[in-house]
């Protein structure tokens, strides 16, 4: 492989690196990545700002994260000598929603619009709310300037494109023309009498059939509260967005050597280019290859095939044959482990020799999940290869 | 062969879950491959707009269309067993609301129009629910269509292999009747949401868990499974094991303290140089494999303990392929799963 090597220690060791973003698909250990910089960069005296979406249990655990507060909260058993801290949160998106509501509307409304079925499921179940939502405290944090580094895991998706695409999704759905116009005839008179043509009668006549009357009042009473603060979401997304472009910003794209996840992952980097966001590397997590080793696969194999050969023909004289049989299943297993680490470079392989000039980490596979600081800090030394 | 009884006879839905990185949708094809013998038909269904049922099967993106992409094994040499055949759908949830329009009301240009207005998006953002309604709908619909003609035909798929979203969403996934409660009371949604959950609910379905022999996935299995379980009416499946550590060393070898003069004797006998070094480095192997194995005996025994049936595929090194699949599919007939 020639990709320049990730320098891991220089990106978090630069004052000047103020948001590090860790994304890629589901399921290549983004959370413990980010976790894991989170600790190192703090132990080399960063004050770091944690925010994960949706931890594993014992992964928030091993960060003394009980609950889902929507609060920093101080890491105890970080190794300060240098002066570094680590604050680390669980995005609460529901939460952070209604506090934009209660920041924008004066009490009576906001409970109001708390209150509304429509805002319920909005804010707890349309698909981009948490991007959404993950974007908009990444923009808090940054602006309240309590820390220097912020560390953010990108929410479990379908696709790491959607870190990028759903916030301005929501932004769209709530500003939009047809939230409007469907739900205009709750306000005076009849402002859009002439589109209530025959076409989009026969909409609503089919919306209405298939959610039933009351929800469609649920989402007329929630626009008409709401109607204030329309337009700010677009603009709340749109400026979250510029902060992504903005020195001080980098993006740690993570990927298992899976064609899947690797695939993702190309996307993702093609995706940071066209918006001029500054790719620091790829995390190529959970790497099962030992290293090279002179004994490939091919030939390992072909020695187990003819210590087992030997074991048939000499059937009869049992003492070497002890000694062949261990070691011809030793050289199977060596087989095995030489084939999928060769199988993993092809397909890491296939990915640095797209993009030569994205510097790649490598971080082996742990036998046991991360169950404590020293676990994440452990990782951390491999992210810096150490 | 003859005819033999499977775990999972009468059952005509195979909801396959997993957590993200198991191998959920490689289990779902080997599964549908699986079934798809002795001239039966499997409609393979995925829902989440990945295609990876056609990366799979190393075909083009699969339209919202139901297509043939794979031929079943078949078992006698003489003809008896031809085969079956494995046809592949794609489901989004556009497509199963116009499809659902179009089917009760008679509506395709009105859902040509909701698309063009975002209505569609609009209707599963106020409705949430809506959009898992619909797509089950069309699992379960394909799983309960009958061939239509003369003298009341039989069914068109004679098993519907649904790979469904991961462990984390799966009981909301399928408890549809609840999701869509508390959004329409009465109503033709409501309807067809009691429709789909009468067919989830009974033994027709069965719901598989796809896990690795690692900590995370097995717990969020564990979860999966007792959430479902919570559900009343809905039969959970068999934990499939996928990317296990084939045994190549017994238990003994393992855990035995290695020889190593007599395994760098084997290794010259073999052929090699260098052998001293080499023994050492394999024992370490060994001992590697060991602890590795330790672990996932452990993971094992917590699956085992929640009661189901269990399968285990092998780890593919060299990745997933038709070939692969087929052999997956074969353990998995082997292990009575199919």
């Amino acid at each position: 492989m020639t990709s320049p090597k990730l320098d891991m220690d220089r990106l978090i060791d630069d004052r000047r690196t103020r948001i590090i973003v860790c994304c890629g698909s589901g399921g290549v250990g983004k959370t413990t990545a980010a976790a894991a910089i989170g600790l190192r960069a703090a132990e080399r005296g960063r004050e770091v700002c944690v925010l994960t979406v949706d931890p594993a249990r014992r992964l928030a655990q091993s960060m003394g994260l009980n609950s889902l507060d929507n609060t920093p909260r101080l890491v105890e058993g970080v190794h300060d000598e240098t002066g570094g801290s680590l604050h680390a949160m669980m995005l609460d998106m529901k939460r952070t929603f209604d506090e934009i509501v209660e920041a924008h509307s004066d009490p009576a409304r906001a409970a109001q619009i708390l209150a509304n079925p429509f805002y319920q499921s909005l804010s707890s179940s349309f698909a981009g709310t948490q991007e959404y939502m993950a974007m908009e405290k990444l923009g808090q944090l940054r602006r309240s300037d309590e820390w220097d580094l912020i560390v953010v895991d990108t929410p479990p998706s379908r696709s790491a494109l959607d870190f990028l695409d759903a916030p301005d999704r929501l932004g769209r759905f709530l500003d939009g023309r047809l939230i409007r116009v469907l739900t205009a005839p709750v306000k005076a008179g009849r402002p859009f009498g002439r589109m209530l043509n025959a076409g989009f009668s026969m909409m609503t006549g089919a919306l209405t059939r298939l959610l039933g009357a009351q929800v469609l009042r649920d989402a007329q009473t929630f626009v008409s509260a709401f109607d204030t603060m329309f337009g700010g979401f677009r603009e709340r997304a749109d400026a979250t967005y510029r902060l992504l472009q903005a020195p001080g910003t980098a993006f740690l794209v993570v990927a298992a050597p899976e064609p899947d996840a690797l695939r993702e992952a190309s996307y993702f980097v093609e995706r940071l280019d066209e918006e001029r966001m500054p790719l620091a590397g790829l995390i190529l997590n959970r790497v099962h290859a030992v290293g090279s080793h002179w004994l490939s696969s091919a030939r390992s194999l072909a020695a187990a095939e003819t210590l087992e050969g030997m074991i048939q023909n000499e059937s009869g004289s049992s003492a070497p044959a002890a000694g062949y049989s261990v070691t011809a299943a030793a050289l199977r297993l060596h087989a095995e482990r030489m084939s999928l680490g060769e199988r993993e470079r092809r397909v890491a392989g296939a990915f640095t020799s797209a993009y030569p000039a994205v510097p790649v980490v490598e971080v082996p596979a742990l036998p046991v999940d991360v169950h404590d600081l020293e676990g994440l800090r452990q990782i951390g030394e491999s992210l810096a290869d150490r | 062969m003859t005819a033999r009884d499977t775990d999972w006879d009468g059952v005509r839905l195979h909801v396959v879950t997993g957590k993200g990185g198991t191998g959920k949708t490689t289990v779902a094809a080997a599964l549908a491959l699986a079934l798809a013998h002795r001239g039966r038909k499997v409609l393979l269904v995925e829902v989440e707009g990945r295609q990876g049922i056609a990366r799979l099967f190393d075909r083009p993106p699969l339209p919202y269309e139901e297509r043939k992409i794979a031929i079943g094994p078949g078992e006698a040499d003489d003809g008896r067993d031809p085969g079956g055949d494995v046809y592949a759908l794609a489901i989004d949830p556009e497509g199963a609301l116009f499809d659902y329009l179009h089917m009760f009301y008679g509506m395709r240009t009105a859902g040509v129009a909701l698309s063009r207005l975002g209505m569609v998006d609009f209707a599963t953002t106020i409705a949430p629910g809506l959009s898992d309604v619909l797509l089950t709908g069309k699992a379960t619909e394909a799983a309960r269509r009958r061939v239509r003609g003369s003298g009341g035909g039989g069914y068109v798929y004679d098993a519907v292999v649904l790979d469904a979203p991961p462990t984390g969403r799966i009981g909301r996934f399928l408890n549809v009747t609840t999701e869509v409660s508390g959004l329409a009371k009465v109503g033709p949604i409501r309807a067809h949401a009691d429709t789909v959950a009468n067919v989830i609910k009974s033994p027709q379905t069965a719901v598989h868990f796809v896990s690795t022999l690692e900590e995370m996935p097995v717990q969020e299995t564990l979860d999966g499974i007792a959430e479902l379980r919570a559900i009343p009416g809905m039969q959970v499946g068999g934990v499939v094991i996928n990317m296990a550590q084939p045994a190549v060393l017994t238990a003994e070898e393992l855990k035995a303290a290695p020889d190593l003069p007599a395994m760098s004797a084997a290794l010259a006998a073999a052929g090699l140089h260098r052998t001293d070094e080499l023994a050492a480095e394999l024992a370490d192997e060994i001992a590697d494999q060991a602890r590795h194995v330790e672990l996932q005996d452990t993971e094992r025994t917590e699956l085992e303990a929640a009661g189901q049936p269990v399968y285990e595929l092998p780890m593919i090194p060299e990745g997933i392929d038709l070939a692969a699949l087929h052999r997956l599919a074969a353990e998995l007939r082997a292990q009575g799963a199919a």
